[in-house]
């Protein structure tokens, strides 16, 4: 399947089927600083990834300035 | 995985809530967060006039979708800071939500652009005044926001601020134990004499990852990439720790800064410390004569339990 990560933008080809929890583990990524979206549908941690899918696993996190705050 | 609620298929799970929903049952959720942590820190009243700071990002454009949503007199204000394409494509955002969404239920949304009035960009200016971009960055966001809201008579200012925001700042200042910072860190400040508006953070219960999700499933178009200044910040590198705790232990972002609020809220503790308090319950073991708070020490306890098993 192709994986579309973030922070450099780039695609990987991961073989599938897999848990979406697995493909966490084996990229080594924190699940509460991620989401993953299938097409444009958001899914849990257990869903099954197949071959054909298009997935992105879009970081979630910002910065902005440490003492101020004013990112946002 | 299927909702916790109605038992369709979930689109995700919160592992601090022991808890998972669909789509419908996760904007219930969100909007009841947001509602509690209104009516908690007295933030404004339904006939309020809100003004929201606007970046696109997600945090932001999804509490002026909440507000609206819940159906607040919510505007917003976006700063266009100059900084090249990120400011061109989070501008394109702002306004493609305003057009969109916003108009259609009746807000506005106010534009300063800094290139207008100082002639320069956000980079350009803060070289020229030798300050660092993001400080710079802070002061001029901070005036064109109460400007404004002074301006057009906005009852309270509300920023997109996220738990994680929060406890990484909490952390940030408790490790070094700024104290002075600390009474700053209330999600409700009031309105000062000196011509401060009253500023507010309705988004201070949820979570940076359930506002994304709310804005994915929700179809809010908001800026993935980062403001090019914000590399290395180490607010980043606290929010990394936080997130790693509460990957292993679910609710620790919310128990450190929710308790911190909790403490905050109480009265002045009795001035009886802990010792003290021991000091008054204890007297001598009946057996060993040990300090003790029961009858019999917890030692001889033991080593009565010791003998009868081993007999
Ligand atoms: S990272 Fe710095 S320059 Fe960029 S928006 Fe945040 S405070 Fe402003
Ligand atoms: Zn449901
Ligand atoms: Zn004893």
């Amino acid at each position: 399947m192709q994986v579309q990560l973030s922070h450099p933008a780039r695609t990987i080809e991961i073989k599938g089927p897999k848990k979406a929890k697995d493909l966490f583990k084996e990229l080594n990524l924190v699940v509460e600083a991620h989401l993953i979206i299938r097409g444009d549908e958001l899914v849990t941690e257990d869903e099954m990834l197949y071959d054909q899918d298009q997935i992105e696993i879009r970081p979630v996190i910002s910065g902005g300035s440490p003492r101020f705050m004013s990112h946002e | 995985m299927n909702c916790t609620k109605c038992k369709i298929r979930a689109v995700i799970d919160l592992p601090r809530h022991n808890a998972a929903f669909c789509k419908g049952c996760f904007n219930v959720y969100v909007h009841d967060q947001v509602s509690r942590a209104i009516k908690s820190e007295k933030m404004f009243k339904k006939d309020d006039r809100i003004l929201v700071a606007v970046s696109g990002g997600k945090d932001s454009l999804a509490l002026w979708d909440i507000l609206l949503k819940m159906s607040y007199k919510a505007d917003a204000l976006y700063v266009d800071l100059g900084i090249g394409g990120y400011s061109e494509v989070s501008h394109a955002k702002v306004v493609q939500f305003a057009e969109t969404v916003a108009a259609p239920m009746g807000a506005v949304l106010h534009v300063h652009t800094v290139e207008q009035e100082a002639g320069a960009g956000i980079k350009e200016l803060a070289m020229l005044i030798h300050r660092p971009t993001c400080s710079t960055c802070g002061t001029i966001k901070r005036y064109q926001f109460n400007r404004v809201a002074l301006e057009h008579k906005y009852d309270v200012m509300a920023t997109g601020h996220n738990l994680d925001d929060e406890a990484a700042r909490l952390l940030g200042n408790v490790l070094r134990w700024q104290e002075e910072y600390l009474d700053k860190q209330s999600p409700s400040l009031p309105a000062s004499l000196d011509g401060f508006a009253k500023k507010v953070k309705p988004l201070f219960r949820l979570s940076e990852r359930e506002l994304a999700a709310y804005s994915v499933l929700n179809r809010i178009d908001y800026i993935v990439e980062e403001c090019p200044m914000a590399k290395g910040a180490r607010t980043l590198l606290y929010k990394e720790v936080l997130n790693r705790l509460e990957t292993e232990s679910p609710g620790t972002k919310q128990a450190f800064y929710c308790g911190f609020l909790d403490k905050q809220r109480k009265p002045e503790a009795s001035p009886t410390t802990m010792a003290e308090k021991d000091q008054a319950m204890l007297h001598p073991c009946s057996v060993c004569q040990q300090p003790t708070t029961a009858d019999v020490c917890s030692y001889c306890k033991m080593m009565a339990r010791a003998k009868t098993h081993s007999v």
